[in-house]
């Protein structure tokens, strides 16, 4: 067990495993997903990544700590011409790997060095089964490239793991994705209902399906599930603001998962740096025990000690641990507070505004904000005030 | 649609998981896309065994003679194995 002292700082180490460890390798794609996740400003990380070298020392320093999932992601990965390297040494360390890729840069030479390399699985991202919203949500043309990739993976004896991002535009088509990830013969498909941070909070109007539309889909996914039965694993992920309850966020602050960006940051969560206040080690400075087990980012919230009212003596607390503390910050202004999702928290009222505002034609008739790297430049410069919308209910 | 596991069955693991002896948690685990399952001592002892050669009546008569202390283990052992076959995590070979 983790004790933490008032100011929220470990006074003794924690015993938790980072079992799971996502390298994102580069923020740098050719793809400008509306609904990515990164920084908004993950342009001021594309000069400064951190070198072949560092991620293998990266990974063997994480493998003695306990790491067993390793996912390698970005932005695309395949950016980096030296995903080959970071395979094998990934097999040889003993890591479960797996390649998180739109699929752009999978050529047949590199993916027979992956496979002799020992790389063990690819998730695809696939968006619609229509060229057009492919094409729109993601800003690129990319929908034939994704069909010749998912063959590519599937040819060359991988588990075939799709990854669907759901919003608005796609929502209404789950039968069709699924009956077309029946086809390509995947083995898993995530219908990963959009959440909202980064790039999807700025669009989150325009991307928020209704709740109606949320039931329908999860009913034609069970019945789809009872259909094909172990085939092919489905998984629905609810989001969060049509539940009524906070998820346990990454199964708690620094309890299984850790990130190292492609500057080197470690970070508990994909998008922790939006927090106020914290200073996160980074790998050029600390080693990665020091970041998991002394620093004080990753005891901040670790445990239940930091937590306030309605949280604290909540009989649920242990089970959800107040829900996500980025989503907490991004609505409330107060990263100490419940999270919003949660209908006791005196802030849920955002959650059904902002639901409420999803349907508001107005809003969702403004121009999506993409992910690319002019938008990103210009939000990390400070110069684009009308690209950031204020999200805090400050008093 | 779920099958029980009889003792002339043979059984590999499945496509694409990995089983491996993990010293940082000092235990077996099992590796797949998405997941990991840790295996106590007796659930990795059964599933060490999984080979795709030994039938399951191989596999209790090796662990009876490996913990001949264990008494009446054959019940656990095909309990740990239906368990692993509805979750998927192995392939019938015959």
């Amino acid at each position: 067990m983790t004790t933490t002292g008032n100011n929220g700082v470990a006074a003794s180490k924690t015993n938790t495993q980072p079992l799971w460890l996502l390298a994102e390798v580069t923020y740098r794609c050719p793809l400008h997903c509306a609904f990515c996740y990164n920084p908004t400003d993950y342009d001021k990380h594309t000069q400064n990544e951190l070198t072949t070298e560092q991620w293998i020392q990266a990974l063997r320093d994480a493998r003695k700590m306990g790491a067993l999932q390793l996912g390698i992601s970005g932005g695309e990965p395949l950016l980096r011409d030296d995903i080959e390297d970071i395979v094998r040494e990934a097999r040889q360390l003993g890591y479960y790997s797996n390649l998180i890729t739109s699929g752009v840069g999978l050529t047949e030479k590199r993916i027979q060095e992956f496979k002799e390399g020992g790389l063990d699985h690819i998730q695809l991202s696939m968006h619609d089964i229509t060229e057009e919203i492919n094409n729109f949500i993601t800003n690129t043309k990319t929908f034939e490239l994704k069909k010749k990739v998912a063959a590519m993976i599937k040819g060359h004896g991988y588990p075939m793991v799709l990854n669907v991002v759901i919003h608005r535009y796609n929502i209404g088509h789950i039968k069709e994705i699924l009956e077309m990830a029946e086809a390509l013969g995947a083995d898993y498909v995530e219908l990963a209902n959009t959440q909202y941070y980064g790039w999807s909070l700025i669009n989150r109007s325009q991307l928020m399906p209704t709740k109606e539309q949320i039931d329908h889909a999860e009913m034609i996914t069970n019945e789809f599930r009872q259909k094909v039965g172990n085939k092919m694993k489905i998984f629905f992920v609810v989001p969060d603001y049509f539940s009524d309850r906070p998820k346990k966020c990454m199964n708690g602050w620094g309890e299984v998962f850790m990130i190292v960006t492609a500057n080197g940051d470690v970070l508990p969560c994909h998008s922790a740096r939006v927090l106020p206040g914290m200073a996160f080690p980074n790998v050029r400075e600390h080693g990665l025990e020091w970041a998991w087990k002394e620093s004080p980012a990753f005891n901040k919230y670790r445990g239940d000690d930091w937590m306030k009212e309605p949280c604290r003596s909540c009989p649920e607390k242990e089970k959800d641990l107040g829900g996500c503390r980025c989503q907490a910050f991004l609505l409330s202004g107060d990263a100490e507070s419940a999270d919003p999702v949660c209908t006791l928290s005196p802030n849920h009222h955002l959650i059904e505004k902002a639901i409420e505002d999803a349907k508001n034609p107005q809003l969702q008739a403004q121009p999506i904000v993409f992910r690319n790297d002019k938008n990103s430049r210009r939000i990390a410069a400070g110069e684009a005030p009308e690209l950031v919308k204020e999200f805090h209910a400050l008093p | 649609m779920t099958t029980s596991v009889n003792p002339a069955d043979i059984y590999s693991l499945a496509r694409h998981y990995r089983f491996q002896w993990e010293e940082a948690q000092q235990c077996y685990v099992l590796l797949f896309p998405e997941g990991m399952i840790k295996l106590n001592g007796g659930a990795g002892e059964v599933i060490k065994r999984v080979d795709g050669n030994k039938t399951v009546a191989d596999i209790v008569t090796e662990l009876q003679q490996a913990f001949p202390d264990a008494t009446d283990i054959e019940a656990d052992i095909l309990a740990m194995l239906q368990l692993a076959l509805e979750k998927a995590w192995l392939e019938k070979r015959n």
